[in-house]
Protein backbone atom coordinates (compact mmCIF):
# COMPACT_ATOMS: atom_id res chain seq x y z
CA UNK A 1 0.00 0.00 0.00
CA UNK A 2 1.54 3.28 -0.99
CA UNK A 3 1.64 6.15 1.41
CA UNK A 4 -0.95 8.28 -0.40
CA UNK A 5 -3.52 5.50 0.02
CA UNK A 6 -2.55 5.04 3.66
CA UNK A 7 -2.76 8.76 4.31
CA UNK A 8 -6.15 9.07 2.61
CA UNK A 9 -7.44 6.18 4.71
CA UNK A 10 -6.04 7.85 7.83
CA UNK A 11 -8.01 11.02 7.08
CA UNK A 12 -11.13 9.02 6.29
CA UNK A 13 -10.87 6.86 9.41
CA UNK A 14 -10.49 9.89 11.69
CA UNK A 15 -13.72 11.32 10.32
CA UNK A 16 -15.64 8.03 10.33
CA UNK A 17 -14.72 6.98 13.85
CA UNK A 18 -15.38 10.37 15.43
CA UNK A 19 -18.65 10.51 13.54
CA UNK A 20 -19.59 7.11 14.95
CA UNK A 21 -18.76 8.24 18.47
CA UNK A 22 -20.68 11.51 18.20
CA UNK A 23 -23.67 9.71 16.72
CA UNK A 24 -23.99 7.80 19.98
CA UNK A 25 -25.42 11.03 21.40
CA UNK A 26 -28.35 10.84 19.00
CA UNK A 27 -31.44 10.83 21.21
CA UNK A 28 -29.32 11.29 24.34
CA UNK A 29 -28.08 14.90 24.04
CA UNK A 30 -28.39 17.13 27.11
CA UNK A 31 -31.06 19.23 25.39
CA UNK A 32 -32.85 18.77 22.09
CA UNK A 33 -30.96 21.58 20.36
CA UNK A 34 -27.53 20.22 21.28
CA UNK A 35 -28.61 16.72 20.35
CA UNK A 36 -29.23 18.08 16.88
CA UNK A 37 -25.96 20.04 16.89
CA UNK A 38 -23.75 17.07 17.74
CA UNK A 39 -25.47 14.74 15.29
CA UNK A 40 -25.14 17.46 12.65
CA UNK A 41 -21.42 17.38 13.25
CA UNK A 42 -21.56 13.60 12.91
CA UNK A 43 -23.19 13.96 9.52
CA UNK A 44 -20.58 16.50 8.40
CA UNK A 45 -17.85 14.05 9.39
CA UNK A 46 -19.57 11.18 7.56
CA UNK A 47 -19.57 13.38 4.48
CA UNK A 48 -15.83 13.96 4.80
CA UNK A 49 -15.22 10.27 5.43
CA UNK A 50 -17.14 9.31 2.30
CA UNK A 51 -15.15 11.75 0.18
CA UNK A 52 -11.87 10.35 1.43
CA UNK A 53 -12.99 6.71 1.16
CA UNK A 54 -14.17 7.25 -2.39
CA UNK A 55 -10.81 8.67 -3.26
CA UNK A 56 -9.01 5.81 -1.49
CA UNK A 57 -11.23 3.37 -3.37
CA UNK A 58 -10.20 4.77 -6.73
CA UNK A 59 -6.52 4.83 -5.73
CA UNK A 60 -6.61 1.22 -4.53
CA UNK A 61 -8.48 -0.11 -7.56
CA UNK A 62 -6.22 1.82 -9.87
CA UNK A 63 -3.05 0.41 -8.35
CA UNK A 64 -4.46 -3.14 -8.31
CA UNK A 65 -6.96 -3.39 -11.14
CA UNK A 66 -6.99 -7.19 -11.17
CA UNK A 67 -8.23 -7.79 -7.63
CA UNK A 68 -11.14 -10.24 -7.42
CA UNK A 69 -12.98 -7.98 -4.98
CA UNK A 70 -12.37 -4.36 -5.89
CA UNK A 71 -12.45 -1.96 -2.94
CA UNK A 72 -15.46 0.24 -2.38
CA UNK A 73 -16.16 2.98 0.15
CA UNK A 74 -18.42 0.51 1.93
CA UNK A 75 -15.87 -2.27 2.06
CA UNK A 76 -13.29 0.17 3.41
CA UNK A 77 -15.58 1.29 6.20
CA UNK A 78 -17.34 -1.96 7.01
CA UNK A 79 -14.97 -4.77 6.20
CA UNK A 80 -11.57 -3.76 7.46
CA UNK A 81 -10.38 -5.04 10.80
CA UNK A 82 -9.19 -3.09 13.81
CA UNK A 83 -5.52 -3.29 12.87
CA UNK A 84 -6.24 -1.87 9.42
CA UNK A 85 -7.80 1.32 10.77
CA UNK A 86 -5.43 4.27 10.97
CA UNK A 87 -7.43 6.76 13.02
CA UNK A 88 -6.09 8.68 16.02
CA UNK A 89 -6.68 7.11 19.41
CA UNK A 90 -8.37 10.34 20.49
CA UNK A 91 -11.38 9.84 18.23
CA UNK A 92 -12.08 6.26 19.30
CA UNK A 93 -12.19 6.98 23.05
CA UNK A 94 -15.62 6.64 24.67
CA UNK A 95 -17.73 9.78 24.82
CA UNK A 96 -17.67 10.11 28.60
CA UNK A 97 -19.91 12.98 29.65
CA UNK A 98 -20.84 16.03 27.60
CA UNK A 99 -17.72 17.85 28.81
CA UNK A 100 -15.45 15.11 27.52
CA UNK A 101 -17.27 14.93 24.19
CA UNK A 102 -17.05 18.67 23.51
CA UNK A 103 -13.44 18.90 24.65
CA UNK A 104 -12.46 16.04 22.33
CA UNK A 105 -14.35 17.73 19.51
CA UNK A 106 -12.51 20.97 20.25
CA UNK A 107 -9.06 19.32 20.26
CA UNK A 108 -9.84 17.48 17.05
CA UNK A 109 -11.55 20.32 15.19
CA UNK A 110 -8.71 22.72 16.01
CA UNK A 111 -6.28 20.17 14.60
CA UNK A 112 -8.41 19.41 11.57
CA UNK A 113 -8.84 23.10 10.86
CA UNK A 114 -5.08 23.75 10.79
CA UNK A 115 -4.43 20.55 8.86
CA UNK A 116 -7.03 21.25 6.18
CA UNK A 117 -5.73 24.78 5.80
CA UNK A 118 -2.46 23.24 4.71
CA UNK A 119 -4.01 20.40 2.72
CA UNK A 120 -6.15 22.70 0.62
CA UNK A 121 -2.93 23.74 -1.10
CA UNK A 122 -1.76 20.16 -1.49
CA UNK A 123 -0.44 19.15 -4.88
CA UNK A 124 -2.85 16.24 -4.84
CA UNK A 125 -5.92 17.85 -6.36
CA UNK A 126 -8.43 15.48 -4.85
CA UNK A 127 -7.15 15.88 -1.29
CA UNK A 128 -6.89 19.63 -1.78
CA UNK A 129 -10.48 19.80 -3.01
CA UNK A 130 -11.88 17.74 -0.13
CA UNK A 131 -9.95 19.82 2.40
CA UNK A 132 -11.12 23.08 0.87
CA UNK A 133 -14.72 21.89 0.83
CA UNK A 134 -14.60 20.64 4.42
CA UNK A 135 -12.93 23.66 5.95
CA UNK A 136 -16.16 25.65 6.27
CA UNK A 137 -17.91 23.00 8.28
CA UNK A 138 -14.78 22.38 10.34
CA UNK A 139 -14.70 26.10 11.18
CA UNK A 140 -18.19 25.75 12.54
CA UNK A 141 -17.30 22.63 14.56
CA UNK A 142 -14.39 24.57 16.00
CA UNK A 143 -16.51 27.57 16.89
CA UNK A 144 -19.24 25.42 18.40
CA UNK A 145 -16.89 23.25 20.46
CA UNK A 146 -14.65 26.05 21.70
CA UNK A 147 -17.69 27.96 22.92
CA UNK A 148 -18.81 24.91 24.84
CA UNK A 149 -15.37 24.47 26.39
CA UNK A 150 -15.45 28.07 27.59
CA UNK A 151 -19.06 27.86 28.70
CA UNK A 152 -18.50 24.76 30.82
CA UNK A 153 -15.01 25.60 32.04
CA UNK A 154 -16.08 29.06 33.13
CA UNK A 155 -19.52 27.91 34.26
CA UNK A 156 -20.63 26.40 37.54
CA UNK A 157 -18.35 24.55 39.91
CA UNK A 158 -19.67 21.24 38.68
CA UNK A 159 -19.23 22.03 34.98
CA UNK A 160 -15.73 23.33 35.72
CA UNK A 161 -14.82 20.13 37.59
CA UNK A 162 -16.12 18.03 34.75
CA UNK A 163 -14.04 19.95 32.23
CA UNK A 164 -10.94 19.52 34.39
CA UNK A 165 -11.64 15.79 34.56
CA UNK A 166 -12.06 15.67 30.81
CA UNK A 167 -8.73 17.48 30.40
CA UNK A 168 -6.99 14.86 32.54
CA UNK A 169 -8.66 12.12 30.54
CA UNK A 170 -7.88 13.45 27.07
CA UNK A 171 -4.70 15.49 27.15
CA UNK A 172 -2.41 12.48 26.89
CA UNK A 173 -4.08 11.57 23.58
CA UNK A 174 -3.40 14.90 21.89
CA UNK A 175 0.28 14.32 21.15
CA UNK A 176 -0.42 11.66 18.56
CA UNK A 177 -1.81 14.23 16.15
CA UNK A 178 1.63 15.74 15.70
CA UNK A 179 3.70 12.56 15.55
CA UNK A 180 3.89 11.79 11.84
CA UNK A 181 3.44 8.12 10.94
CA UNK A 182 5.64 6.68 8.22
CA UNK A 183 3.08 7.32 5.49
CA UNK A 184 2.64 10.93 6.61
CA UNK A 185 6.24 11.88 6.16
CA UNK A 186 5.88 11.96 2.39
CA UNK A 187 2.88 14.26 2.60
CA UNK A 188 3.47 17.99 2.33
CA UNK A 189 2.25 18.66 5.86
CA UNK A 190 4.20 20.71 8.38
CA UNK A 191 3.36 18.87 11.60
CA UNK A 192 5.61 21.08 13.68
CA UNK A 193 3.93 24.21 12.43
CA UNK A 194 0.47 22.77 13.07
CA UNK A 195 1.53 21.72 16.55
CA UNK A 196 2.81 25.17 17.39
CA UNK A 197 -0.32 26.89 16.22
CA UNK A 198 -2.59 24.27 17.76
CA UNK A 199 -0.87 24.70 21.11
CA UNK A 200 -1.27 28.44 20.99
CA UNK A 201 -4.95 28.41 20.00
CA UNK A 202 -5.86 25.68 22.46
CA UNK A 203 -4.15 27.47 25.30
CA UNK A 204 -6.06 30.66 24.51
CA UNK A 205 -9.37 28.87 24.79
CA UNK A 206 -8.40 26.89 27.90
CA UNK A 207 -7.28 30.08 29.54
CA UNK A 208 -10.54 31.79 28.76
CA UNK A 209 -12.30 28.72 30.13
CA UNK A 210 -10.30 29.14 33.38
CA UNK A 211 -9.01 25.59 33.06
CA UNK A 212 -5.66 24.40 34.34
CA UNK A 213 -3.19 24.66 31.50
CA UNK A 214 -1.38 21.43 30.76
CA UNK A 215 2.39 21.47 31.21
CA UNK A 216 4.29 22.88 28.26
CA UNK A 217 4.74 19.96 25.95
CA UNK A 218 8.38 19.91 25.05
CA UNK A 219 9.22 16.71 23.36
CA UNK A 220 9.15 13.78 25.73
CA UNK A 221 8.29 15.76 28.84
CA UNK A 222 4.69 14.54 28.95
CA UNK A 223 3.71 10.97 28.19
CA UNK A 224 1.49 10.72 25.14
CA UNK A 225 -0.39 7.65 23.92
CA UNK A 226 0.30 6.78 20.32
CA UNK A 227 -0.31 3.89 17.94
CA UNK A 228 -3.68 4.50 16.33
CA UNK A 229 -2.16 5.85 13.14
CA UNK A 230 -0.40 2.52 12.68
CA UNK A 231 -3.33 0.34 13.66
CA UNK A 232 -2.45 -0.21 17.32
CA UNK A 233 -5.68 0.81 19.01
CA UNK A 234 -7.17 1.08 22.47
CA UNK A 235 -9.41 -1.62 23.89
CA UNK A 236 -12.42 0.48 22.90
CA UNK A 237 -11.84 0.24 19.17
CA UNK A 238 -12.96 -3.37 18.74
CA UNK A 239 -16.25 -2.68 20.48
CA UNK A 240 -16.84 0.39 18.39
CA UNK A 241 -16.22 -1.52 15.16
CA UNK A 242 -18.42 -4.40 16.31
CA UNK A 243 -21.31 -1.98 16.50
CA UNK A 244 -20.39 -0.10 13.34
CA UNK A 245 -19.81 -3.18 11.19
CA UNK A 246 -22.29 -5.67 12.62
CA UNK A 247 -24.88 -5.52 9.83
CA UNK A 248 -22.40 -5.95 6.99
CA UNK A 249 -20.63 -8.75 8.84
CA UNK A 250 -23.82 -10.61 9.69
CA UNK A 251 -25.55 -10.01 6.35
CA UNK A 252 -22.80 -9.48 3.77
CA UNK A 253 -23.80 -7.05 1.07
CA UNK A 254 -27.15 -6.20 2.65
CA UNK A 255 -28.75 -2.99 1.47
CA UNK A 256 -31.73 -1.03 2.65
CA UNK B 1 -66.44 47.67 31.33
CA UNK B 2 -63.30 46.66 33.04
CA UNK B 3 -60.36 47.63 30.86
CA UNK B 4 -56.92 46.56 31.96
CA UNK B 5 -53.57 47.08 30.37
CA UNK B 6 -51.70 43.90 30.94
CA UNK B 7 -48.38 42.62 29.76
CA UNK B 8 -48.77 39.25 28.11
CA UNK B 9 -45.95 36.88 27.67
CA UNK B 10 -45.85 34.77 24.60
CA UNK B 11 -46.38 31.22 25.73
CA UNK B 12 -47.24 32.53 29.21
CA UNK B 13 -43.71 32.69 30.54
CA UNK B 14 -43.46 35.10 33.45
CA UNK B 15 -40.12 36.74 34.14
CA UNK B 16 -39.30 34.64 37.18
CA UNK B 17 -39.73 31.46 35.19
CA UNK B 18 -37.88 32.44 32.07
CA UNK B 19 -34.74 31.35 33.84
CA UNK B 20 -32.11 33.39 32.06
CA UNK B 21 -30.51 34.71 35.22
CA UNK B 22 -30.72 31.62 37.36
CA UNK B 23 -27.52 30.19 35.95
CA UNK B 24 -25.55 33.08 37.41
CA UNK B 25 -26.98 32.47 40.84
CA UNK B 26 -26.05 28.84 40.86
CA UNK B 27 -23.43 28.26 43.50
CA UNK B 28 -21.56 25.03 43.47
CA UNK B 29 -22.80 21.60 42.55
CA UNK B 30 -25.25 21.43 45.44
CA UNK B 31 -27.77 23.82 43.94
CA UNK B 32 -29.62 22.06 41.21
CA UNK B 33 -29.38 23.40 37.70
CA UNK B 34 -32.52 22.37 35.93
CA UNK B 35 -32.76 21.91 32.21
CA UNK B 36 -35.62 24.37 32.19
CA UNK B 37 -33.15 27.06 33.24
CA UNK B 38 -32.48 27.94 29.64
CA UNK B 39 -34.85 30.59 28.38
CA UNK B 40 -36.97 30.17 25.30
CA UNK B 41 -36.08 32.06 22.11
CA UNK B 42 -38.07 32.82 19.00
CA UNK B 43 -36.27 32.31 15.72
CA UNK B 44 -36.80 34.35 12.56
CA UNK B 45 -35.21 33.27 9.31
CA UNK B 46 -34.75 35.18 6.08
CA UNK B 47 -34.83 32.63 3.33
CA UNK B 48 -33.47 34.81 0.52
CA UNK B 49 -31.96 38.23 0.13
CA UNK B 50 -34.68 40.82 -0.18
CA UNK B 51 -37.35 38.83 1.62
CA UNK B 52 -38.59 39.44 5.13
CA UNK B 53 -37.53 37.47 8.14
CA UNK B 54 -40.22 34.94 8.91
CA UNK B 55 -40.95 33.22 12.18
CA UNK B 56 -39.48 29.73 11.98
CA UNK B 57 -40.07 28.39 15.47
CA UNK B 58 -38.59 28.49 18.92
CA UNK B 59 -35.82 26.82 20.88
CA UNK B 60 -33.98 26.87 24.18
CA UNK B 61 -30.56 28.45 24.65
CA UNK B 62 -28.50 29.97 27.44
CA UNK B 63 -27.76 33.21 25.62
CA UNK B 64 -28.11 34.96 22.27
CA UNK B 65 -24.96 33.48 20.81
CA UNK B 66 -26.04 29.97 21.60
CA UNK B 67 -29.55 30.73 20.38
CA UNK B 68 -28.22 31.73 16.96
CA UNK B 69 -26.07 28.63 16.74
CA UNK B 70 -28.92 26.42 17.81
CA UNK B 71 -31.14 28.11 15.26
CA UNK B 72 -28.55 27.45 12.59
CA UNK B 73 -28.50 23.77 13.53
CA UNK B 74 -32.21 23.31 14.02
CA UNK B 75 -33.74 25.50 11.30
CA UNK B 76 -31.24 26.05 8.48
CA UNK B 77 -29.90 22.56 7.80
CA UNK B 78 -31.62 22.33 4.45
CA UNK B 79 -30.50 25.71 3.13
CA UNK B 80 -33.55 27.52 4.44
CA UNK B 81 -31.79 30.71 5.36
CA UNK B 82 -29.35 33.51 4.69
CA UNK B 83 -29.96 35.45 7.89
CA UNK B 84 -31.14 34.63 11.40
CA UNK B 85 -32.76 36.76 14.07
CA UNK B 86 -33.41 35.51 17.57
CA UNK B 87 -35.27 37.22 20.35
CA UNK B 88 -35.98 35.95 23.81
CA UNK B 89 -39.61 34.91 23.88
CA UNK B 90 -40.38 36.89 26.99
CA UNK B 91 -39.80 40.10 25.07
CA UNK B 92 -42.54 39.35 22.62
CA UNK B 93 -45.86 40.81 23.61
CA UNK B 94 -48.92 39.24 22.13
CA UNK B 95 -52.65 39.66 21.99
CA UNK B 96 -54.83 37.10 23.67
CA UNK B 97 -57.72 35.26 22.00
CA UNK B 98 -60.33 36.84 24.29
CA UNK B 99 -59.42 40.27 22.94
CA UNK B 100 -60.05 39.28 19.35
CA UNK B 101 -63.60 40.64 19.38
CA UNK B 102 -62.62 44.23 19.99
CA UNK B 103 -59.39 44.07 18.01
CA UNK B 104 -60.25 42.32 14.78
CA UNK B 105 -63.99 42.03 14.29
CA UNK B 106 -64.63 45.74 13.67
CA UNK B 107 -62.67 45.40 10.42
CA UNK B 108 -64.95 42.70 9.07
CA UNK B 109 -67.72 44.94 7.72
CA UNK B 110 -65.52 47.65 6.24
CA UNK B 111 -64.88 46.34 2.79
CA UNK B 112 -64.39 49.90 1.54
CA UNK B 113 -60.92 49.67 3.06
CA UNK B 114 -59.89 47.27 0.34
CA UNK B 115 -58.47 48.92 -2.77
CA UNK B 116 -60.70 46.82 -5.02
CA UNK B 117 -62.96 49.73 -5.95
CA UNK B 118 -60.38 51.54 -7.98
CA UNK B 119 -60.42 51.08 -11.73
CA UNK B 120 -56.92 50.35 -12.92
CA UNK B 121 -55.68 51.26 -16.39
CA UNK B 122 -55.04 48.16 -18.52
CA UNK B 123 -51.31 48.89 -18.70
CA UNK B 124 -50.97 48.28 -14.96
CA UNK B 125 -51.11 44.54 -14.55
CA UNK B 126 -48.80 43.81 -11.68
CA UNK B 127 -50.90 45.15 -8.83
Amino acid sequence: MNSLIAYTLHLADNALILSQRNSEWCGHGPVLEQDIAITNISLDLIGQARNFYQYAESLINHSDGTAANPASEDSLAYLRTEREFKNLLLVELPNGDWAQTVLRQFFFSQYQYLLFQQLQFSKDEQIAAIAAKSIKEVSYHLRWSSEWVIRLGDGTRESHDRMEKAMNELWAYTGEMFEPAGYEKEMPVESEEIKKEWDEKVRQVLEEATLTLPPASEKGSVFMHTGGKNGIHTEYMGHLLAELQYMQRAYPGCEW
Amino acid sequence: MNIQIRKFFYGDIPDDQSGGNDLKNTQGPSSETKKTDWPLWEVFIRSRQGLDHKHAGSLHAADAKMAIENARDVYTRRMEGVSIWVVESKYIHATTPDESGELYEPAEDKIYRYPTFYKLPDEVNQM
